[in-house]
């Protein structure tokens, strides 16, 4: 377990560039402790590539990043071991398809931790029992709704006990009747005092859940704060009117 | 003319012109001598056990070691043509481009003969089923190579992203997750390469060899000369249907099925 008092996450300075457009504008930001931080903005602000620098699926252009205090963008930085630390949830779930919901769970425990197969199943088994689909064990991925294949991969990112949990607008994908049971599992998660940072178009949730609020546009980080201070009462023009926009309905 | 009237008698026209070929044909070919020429029994019977015992079997072993070479090779070669560092894409295009582009019996004939020449004393080991097996499995590589890319790339992104962000290797993350998703893609374009190989087998008649190493094609026309009749060749033929014909259904279902679940 890390210590307390180094920030799970922590970014500094952060750039990124597809080719000549410039994604990430300089980047200040952090995550602490057992600490909720829910990202929101409008699409194309750089949130979703913010959350995939943290584990490096995109290569930072310039800047720091720390993990428990460690630099992964550090050359020698061992990038596959940083990112068993940190669980990944996606938009799409990414299920492996060829594979039974208690195999997607058990394969990277095998092949990277170095689990022996009992040991993994039962981590796998109390995880799926943790987001309540013990039932789906030997189904395929293909055989579940959107909201069971996404629980399953919160599960599976579970299994290798992170230190903290990304999550990429993990309930857009879904049918509006299937938000709930995942945003319930994720609450959960919450209070049994996960790290958790959570890139989302749920107000509600990041009111409900989130420790703070983070407000990015255009590159860059606008405005954070509590949840109500921000959602109730943004200090800043271009977040009142994304949450004008947000809420007009 | 009603057009109902117009369309039956241009059916019985057609009829009528179908029969009359036939007849004619059947009229004027000399019937004893096709019989002769292409289908005498006593030469078929004679053709048996070793069509199948040697021939055949050839066949299959020379076609099996293609395409396990070919293979072997092509996961490699499309590997490399998605690889990050250039000069590797740069081989990898080069060969596909190259043996894609030539005639299978040129790369057979150079591997058989051009390499003992050029290189005196040498020699590819195994006789004919190392020369062709080298030969066309060279061949089939190319082919196989861009099916493999075609597979690895028909597996969606994020599967990859996913089996790296749990902390896989990037070869543990092809290996687990993508290309086991990549084979079931390509199993119906690999089974369709296999039956051209089946048939691409027949072009070692060109590296010789002894009785025992005879695929059905050489085994045919070898026989076929010094019988100076055609029936071998009948014989062979149905043997390579015998083959074929099975593949190339399986491949029709297993197409089928793969548009089903899609």
């Amino acid at each position: 377990m890390p210590a307390e008092n180094v920030p799970p996450i922590k970014v500094v300075d952060l750039h990124k560039y597809f080719g000549p457009l410039e994604v990430l504008k300089g980047i200040n930001f952090q995550v602490n402790h057992r600490e909720v931080v829910c990202v929101i903005g409008p699409s194309g602000s750089g949130k979703s590539t913010l959350l995939r620098c943290i584990n490096r699926l995109e290569e930072p252009t310039a800047g720091k990043i720390y993990i428990e205090g460690e630099d992964i963008t550090d050359i020698d930085a061992d990038v596959d071991k940083l990112r068993t630390k940190i669980g990944m949830v996606f938009q799409r779930f990414n299920l492996f398809p060829h594979l039974t919901v208690l195999r997607n769970l058990t394969i990277a425990q095998e092949k990277v931790l170095g689990r022996s197969k009992s040991e993994a199943e039962d981590v796998a088994r109390k995880m799926l029992e943790r987001v309540g689909l013990s039932d789906k064990v030997d189904e395929f991925p293909i055989r579940l709704s959107g909201g069971q294949q996404q629980r399953v991969a919160i599960a599976r990112s579970l299994c290798m006990n992170p230190d903290m949990m990304l999550f990429d607008e993990p309930t857009s994908a879904l049918d509006p009747e299937l938000v709930g049971e995942v945003l319930d599992v994720m609450r959960n998660l919450a209070l049994e005092g996960m790290t958790m940072m959570v890139v989302t178009h749920e107000m509600g949730f990041a009111r409900q859940v989130g420790d703070r609020v983070v407000f990015m546009d255009d590159g860059v980080v606008v405005e954070e704060a509590p949840p109500d201070e921000l959602l109730l009462n943004p200090q800043e023009e271009r977040t009142r009117k994304f949450l004008e926009a947000v809420q007009h309905y | 003319m009603k057009k109902r009237t117009r369309q039956k008698l241009i059916r019985w026209t057609l009829y009528l012109v179908l029969v009359a070929g036939v007849a004619v044909l059947g009229l004027v070919a000399d019937w004893p001598t096709i019989q002769r020429v292409f289908f005498n029994p006593q030469i078929a019977a004679d053709m048996f056990p070793a069509v199948f015992t040697i021939a055949a079997k050839n066949t299959l072993i020379y076609t099996f070691a293609a395409f396990a070479f070919g293979l072997v090779l092509a996961l490699f070669l499309a590997l490399m043509k998605r690889s990050s560092i250039k000069p590797y894409r740069w081989i990898a295009i080069t060969y596909i481009e190259l043996f894609r582009g030539l005639p299978a019996l040129v790369t057979i004939i150079f591997i058989a003969f051009a390499i003992p020449i050029a290189f005196p004393g040498t020699s590819i080991p195994g006789g004919t089923l190392g020369k062709g097996t080298i030969g066309l499995g060279i061949v089939a590589a190319a082919y196989m190579a861009e099916t493999i890319r075609a597979g690895i790339e028909a597996v969606p992104r994020g599967q990859m992203e996913a089996a790296r962000s749990l902390g896989m290797s990037h070869g543990a993350a092809l290996r687990y997750i993508v290309l086991p998703q990549a084979f079931r893609i390509i199993i119906p374009p690999l089974t369709n390469e296999l039956v051209l190989l089946i048939k691409d087998t027949s072009l070692f008649f060109v590296i010789g060899g002894t009785i025992t190493s005879k695929e059905l094609t050489k085994f045919g026309r070898d026989l076929m000369s010094s019988t100076f009749n055609a029936t071998p060749l009948i014989v062979i033929a149905v043997v390579y249907l015998i083959i074929t014909l099975p593949l190339t259904r399986a491949v029709a279902q297993l197409e089928k099925r793969a548009a089903r679940a899609r």
